[in-house]
């Protein structure tokens, strides 16, 4: 960790702050970042196209195993309109996701907040709620339905906030107690208040533990929406279409429907990801710099 | 008033451990005053609670017996007062903050305003030669740098006394050279009394009016030695005859009552050539 000074002019202004860096060193940054993910691609891409020729080499049932080129035609025929309209359907589901996101993440913070506050409550709670990690919650899906109603958006809402709350909690309580104990000293010494330690140290301090769990709780929103939709619900969102597909042999619009699934949650990460970035410019170019 | 010790300790005892477990006394029957304007080392091998009288001096502990006053007051109405400034081994700088904004912060909880707020802290980081890299993050400075930082944090508010625990106990021996001309620069410019912890004579003789030596298990002062040595003091200071005569007295000192042995390898015992060898492996 230790560096001399010399090694200052060595380090790159402040990255996330866009303005400072020359427009060379833009695009050398550029450049950089297609080179890194550049093998990706093309292993991404080659595997599709194996996968097509593939199908129509060895004489593949298409209904098992649809090309690439017909899925991609499945999401295009089925994409406004009919019975598996796959655009209002991922926007059903995307908003369950969000909901749930939004639940079980402010339900995730407040505890912690409590848990971090009073040893007592940290005392009683995290046990369960490392317990409760080891559940495999999805399994309540179908009470979940039960409970808050099976054509109700909620029932979803709410078993992707449970699958949400667990990691958000942990995570930001860990992010609110494990403070460097020098910090904490430093704060006695200006005979800072409880309140002001919190909102000057604990609360930052917990910044980059909660959008390791956002990233984390993005993905599982979307995987209890689905999961949820699965066992019953209104028909136009992407778990219903999925199941209905399948149970219909239409496998490729079956395809069609977990591929833009993937494409939701990949998109809504990287929203959080580029969120993380303006709330804490600090954090995310520092990890650029070890990268 | 004047007259009066910034600090005073009388027959400070601190023992560590509860009713049913066996006890460690840290520190045993100290006595001490500390002089307005005065730079003060406390030196001893590890475990002779240098770092706890410290930390009893700013009231980040308290002591099992004896009494503390600071500036007139019992230890804990001068931190509440804040009449400190502290410096520890490590930085710790906030990361989300800019230099200035670190510098700031305990202005802010002081409840300064903002254009003081700024104002000092332009000031003082000026003063530890920062004054270009106010609007950068502490990862993009070094460690000697991190730790000047710390330094103008730690003067922000024109604390009566500044405690500073092993501050540069982390860095490379050239570093730490350079940084102890900084800082009897700073105490020369600014009058405040310093309370430094060290476990390098070298380093305590150059910064320091007096020397505190003192022994392990359990915690004495065996000797307060004064540094006559004439200010301002420079590189060439610690070429003259008298500072390795000083040297040698805080070694002796330090060798005539470290006890068994067994800690003595953890000081800078050597001289200041060998202190910079090992310096360089870390």
């Amino acid at each position: 960790m230790t560096t001399t000074a010399g090694d200052l002019a060595g380090r790159r202004g402040l990255p996330a702050s866009g303005g400072r860096a020359g427009s060379s060193s833009r695009g050398g940054r550029w450049l950089r970042t297609l080179r890194y993910y550049l093998p990706s691609v093309v292993v991404f891409a080659a595997g599709i196209v194996a996968w097509e020729l593939l199908v129509g080499l060895i004489n593949l049932q298409t209904f098992i195993f649809p090309k690439p080129s017909a899925i991609v035609a499945a999401l295009q025929a089925n994409w406004g309109g009919g019975r598996f309209a796959l655009l209002p359907s991922a926007q059903a589901t995307l908003v369950e996701a969000l909901g749930g996101l939004a639940i079980g993440t402010v339900a995730g913070v407040a505890v912690a907040f409590a848990t971090a506050r009073w040893v007592s409550a940290r005392a009683a709670l995290l046990p369960l709620a490392v317990a409760a990690n080891a559940i495999p919650i999805i399994a309540f899906a179908p009470l979940m339905n039960n409970w808050f109603g099976v054509l109700s958006p909620l029932s979803k809402m709410m078993m992707a906030a449970t699958l949400v709350f667990f990691p958000v909690m942990a995570n930001v309580t860990r992010g609110l107690v494990q403070v460097e104990p020098g910090a904490l000293e430093l704060m006695r010494s200006y005979a800072a208040s409880e309140w002001t330690i919190l909102r000057k140290v604990r609360v930052p301090n917990a910044l980059p533990f909660f959008f390791t769990a956002l990233k984390l709780g993005a993905t599982l929103s979307l995987i209890g929406a689905i999961v949820g939709e699965y066992f019953g619900g209104a028909s136009l969102v992407l778990g219903r279409i999925i199941v209905q597909s399948a149970s219909a042999l239409r496998f490729d619009v079956t395809w069609a429907a977990i591929l833009l699934g993937a494409g939701t949650g990949i998109a809504f990460y990287l929203l959080i990801v580029a969120l993380e970035r303006v709330v804490m410019p600090w954090h995310a170019s520092l990890r650029g710099g070890e990268s | 008033m004047n007259d009066q010790p910034v600090v005073r300790l009388t027959g400070v005892d601190k023992v560590f451990g509860r009713a049913d477990a066996p006890k460690t006394t840290a520190l045993e029957g100290i006595d001490l005053d500390i002089r307005r304007g005065e730079f003060v080392s406390l030196i001893g091998p590890s475990g002779c609670g240098k770092s706890t009288l410290l930390r009893i001096i700013g009231d980040l502990t308290s002591p099992t017996r004896g009494d503390v006053v600071v500036n007139g007051k019992p230890a804990e109405r001068a931190r509440r007062d804040r009449d400190y400034g502290m410096v520890f081994q490590a930085p710790v700088l906030f990361d989300w903050r800019t230099v200035e904004d670190n510098v700031k912060l305990p202005l802010e909880i002081q409840g300064a305003g903002g254009a003081r707020r700024e104002q000092r802290a332009k000031e003082m980081l000026e003063l530890v030669e920062l004054g270009d890299f106010l609007k950068h993050y502490p990862y993009q400075l070094s460690g000697g740098m991190q730790q000047r930082v710390a330094i103008a944090r730690a003067l922000a508010f024109e604390p009566a006394i500044l405690l500073m625990d092993e501050p540069f106990g982390a860095l490379d021996e050239m570093t730490r050279e350079r940084m102890n001309s900084e800082v009897l620069r700073i105490w020369e410019r600014t009058g405040t009394t310093v309370v430094f912890v060290t476990h390098s004579i070298p380093e305590a003789v150059f910064l320091s009016s007096r020397v505190v030596v003192m022994s392990a298990r359990p915690g004495r002062i065996t000797k307060v030695i004064d540094v006559d040595l004439p200010r301002p003091r420079s590189d060439d200071t610690r070429e003259t005859r008298r500072y390795f005569e000083l040297v040698t007295e805080v070694r002796e000192a330090l060798r005539r009552h470290g006890g068994t042995g067994d800690d003595d390898d953890e000081l800078s015992l050597a001289s200041p050539d060998r202190t910079m060898a090992e310096g360089a492996v870390g």
